[in-house]
């Protein structure tokens, strides 16, 4: 039976209100670590943990915690990014929506980690709803005693707001979400200086995602090194997927970090299977942004090894044959799934998102998309492969912020594993709007040795 | 007789709204509640015209211009006069897989309007819209703050009846 870490009492009837979330022991961590523990206490127990972040850089939170800059008499920050945006990604909506006093009770010790005074949670403006639980919730928490001066008699005070953004994928990027939250455009800002030194108001600032900060419950209640325990390697804890596209059931699932790719998509705990008795012809495995990977590289990597559902295992490869477990954004598509459409609409997506500061990405995408939309639509030239394989070359690494990196990996993922269908778009103009291409054919790796 | 601008004014609710949201940031830092204040401007107003944004930077004491460049970068606000209620149809990745485009041609089709514009009674608008991160219970559509997900023909059939008989949605207000 898989551990739930996150999600075990999502289920509970009444569980976002106080009472019910206290009676299911919630706040202990806050208990013990304004009690028992310093805050540096508690960065070594997430440091002990080995959580990486999980809105898809999956960077070592205790790290990055330990980054923070400490001037003297200058406030600091802690922001949660709840502005997720990812296609394929509705895992802390889910999280917010369903136990909002989790996240609340992460950012309380985490901030008292961090030695902020005022923490703020950055939510999305569509998810307007999910803010007015989340108010109803800090209410709740400050008529407790869990917010406000002096908590628990510890000498700690925090303050906690909500925002809201107002519709941009961009401020998901962490120097965005602070011009945002500053109330200016969502305009990623050149690092260095990072946010650990000069963020939100040029204080020191640290960013985490929903899921990140929802994970230090836990780790403080049960330790960092039991924390550790679960997973294997460097990945983990436990996850949260959401899971979407072709499958039986889809929702959020909270894994264990130690599972097979192949029981994710057809164990009936989770996906269920591909619907309709369907086969699987391809998986974005990470949210929009990750390489895609064709039916063959799915459940084996190159190397022939059972591909996990863990940051190196999905990663396995490298670009070449792998992927990334990203924001855990799993996008399963059948077999009657056209990629040069679905490359167009991710696309079209990033071009409508692009902040249009750097001009490899404010251009790129925007000639990426009307490519793609001529090959999907059977005007396409043999020629425009090789051009969007040299448009998307050119985004890649030279942009301010990973959001041109994040238009080119679906394009050159698409490119590298179905060219053939590419290629079919442009010989078979006519057909290509009536039916779609089905499977490629598989491929076998020869294994490599470094 | 008074120029529309000076005719601007949130209610008193609203009023305290904005105190409540402006007293979350420190001392000088009140920008930081525009994206919100705009929200309410909108839900009030309808959409952001040139006179009702310059009122929300006098409330904050702005320049007009740190107004206007934010209330043209982010999505979800209308420098245009919109319908009562807009459906906005999420058309990225796995709502496409899930029939997204049926869902909004099927629309189209009822209200005899395209995407962006808005029928003659100015009831209802219609938008296609990036991910709404409703990805697991595809095709969906907004109204307002409401979420309508594993949308079908005879769903969005309810829907437009429902706003029909009472166009009233709840647009990121109070």
């Amino acid at each position: 039976m898989a551990r739930k870490l996150l999600l075990e009492n999502a289920h509970i009837e009444g569980i976002h209100t106080y009472d019910v979330y206290r009676k299911n022991g919630g706040y202990r961590s806050v208990e013990k670590a304004l009690k028992s523990m310093s805050p540096e206490d508690v960065v070594e127990e997430v440091k002990k943990s080995g959580l990486r972040g999980r809105g898809g850089a999956g960077f070592p939170t205790g790290m990055k915690w330990g980054f923070i800059a400490k001037p003297e008499g200058v406030p600091r920050h802690l922001l949660c990014n709840a502005d997720e945006s990812e296609p394929g990604t509705f895992k802390d909506r889910y999280l917010m929506e369903k136990i909002p006093h989790l996240l609340i009770e992460g950012m309380i010790v985490s901030s008292f980690a961090l030695g902020a005074n005022h923490s703020y949670i950055y939510i999305r403006g569509e998810y307007m709803y999910v803010l007015r639980i989340l108010e109803t919730a800090i209410a709740e928490a400050y008529a407790n005693g869990w917010l406000g001066k002096n908590i628990m008699g510890s000498g700690f005070n925090l303050d906690l707001s909500v925002s809201p953004g107002a519709g941009a994928y961009i401020c998901g990027e962490e120097t965005a979400l602070i011009e945002s939250l500053e109330g200016k455009r969502g305009n990623p800002r050149m690092k260095p200086p990072f946010p650990a030194v000069r963020g939100l108001w040029q204080r020191p600032t640290v960013v985490n995602n929903v899921e990140t900060i929802a994970a230090v419950v836990p780790i403080v209640n049960e330790g960092g090194d039991a924390y550790a325990q679960i997973g294997i390697g460097r990945s983990t804890g436990t996850k949260l997927i959401s899971a979407g596209g072709n499958i039986n059931k889809p929702g959020v699932y909270e894994i264990e970090m130690n599972i097979t790719v192949e029981e994710f998509i057809y164990s009936d705990t989770y996906c269920g299977g591909i619907k309709n008795g369907k086969k699987l012809k391809a998986c974005v495995p990470g949210g929009s942004s990750v390489p895609i990977l064709p039916h063959y590289l799915v459940s084996k990597t190159a190397a022939g090894q059972d591909r996990l559902m863990t940051y190196e295992s999905l990663s396995d490869g490298g670009f070449a044959t792998g992927s990334m477990l990203g924001s855990g954004g799993f996008i399963v598509y059948d077999e009657d799934q056209c990629i040069v459409r679905n490359t167009w609409n991710f696309t079209r997506f990033y071009h409508h998102e692009s902040c249009g500061q750097c001009s490899p990405c404010r251009e790129g995408t925007g000639w990426m998309e009307k490519v793609l939309h001529r090959l999907e639509n059977g005007h396409g030239k043999i020629e425009d492969i090789d051009l969007l394989w040299d448009i998307q070359r050119k985004i890649e690494g030279n942009t301010i912020c990973p959001l041109g990196d994040a238009a080119a990996w679906p394009v050159a993922s698409a490119i590298r594993h179905f060219r053939e269908e590419f290629a079919w778009h442009v010989k078979e103009p006519k057909a290509c709007l009536e039916r779609n291409y089905g499977l490629v054919a598989d491929r076998t790796f020869e294994t490599v040795t470094a | 007789m008074e120029t529309a601008e000076n005719q601007i004014a949130f209610k008193k609710e609203t009023m305290k709204e904005v105190g409540r949201i402006t007293a979350q940031f420190p001392e000088g830092m009140q920008k930081s509640a525009l994206l919100r204040v705009l929200h309410l401007a909108q839900a009030e107003f309808g959409w952001l015209s040139v006179p009702v944004m310059d009122y929300v930077a006098r409330l904050l004491h702005l320049n007009p211009v740190e107004v206007y460049e934010v209330a043209t970068f982010y999505s979800m606000y209308d420098t245009k006069p919109m319908g009562k209620v807009k459906l906005e149809v999420c058309r990225t990745g796995p709502c496409m897989i899930e029939g997204a485009e049926r869902i909004v041609k099927y629309i189209e089709y009822k209200l005899g309007i395209k995407d962006s514009e808005t029928t003659a009674d100015g009831v209802f608008t219609l938008k296609t819209v990036e991910c709404l991160g409703a990805c697991g219970y595809a095709p969906m559509l907004q109204a307002g703050e409401k979420f309508h997900e594993h949308l079908t023909e005879a769903k969005v059939d309810e829907l437009i009846e429902q706003y029909k008989a009472n166009p009233v949605v709840n647009y990121m207000g109070m």
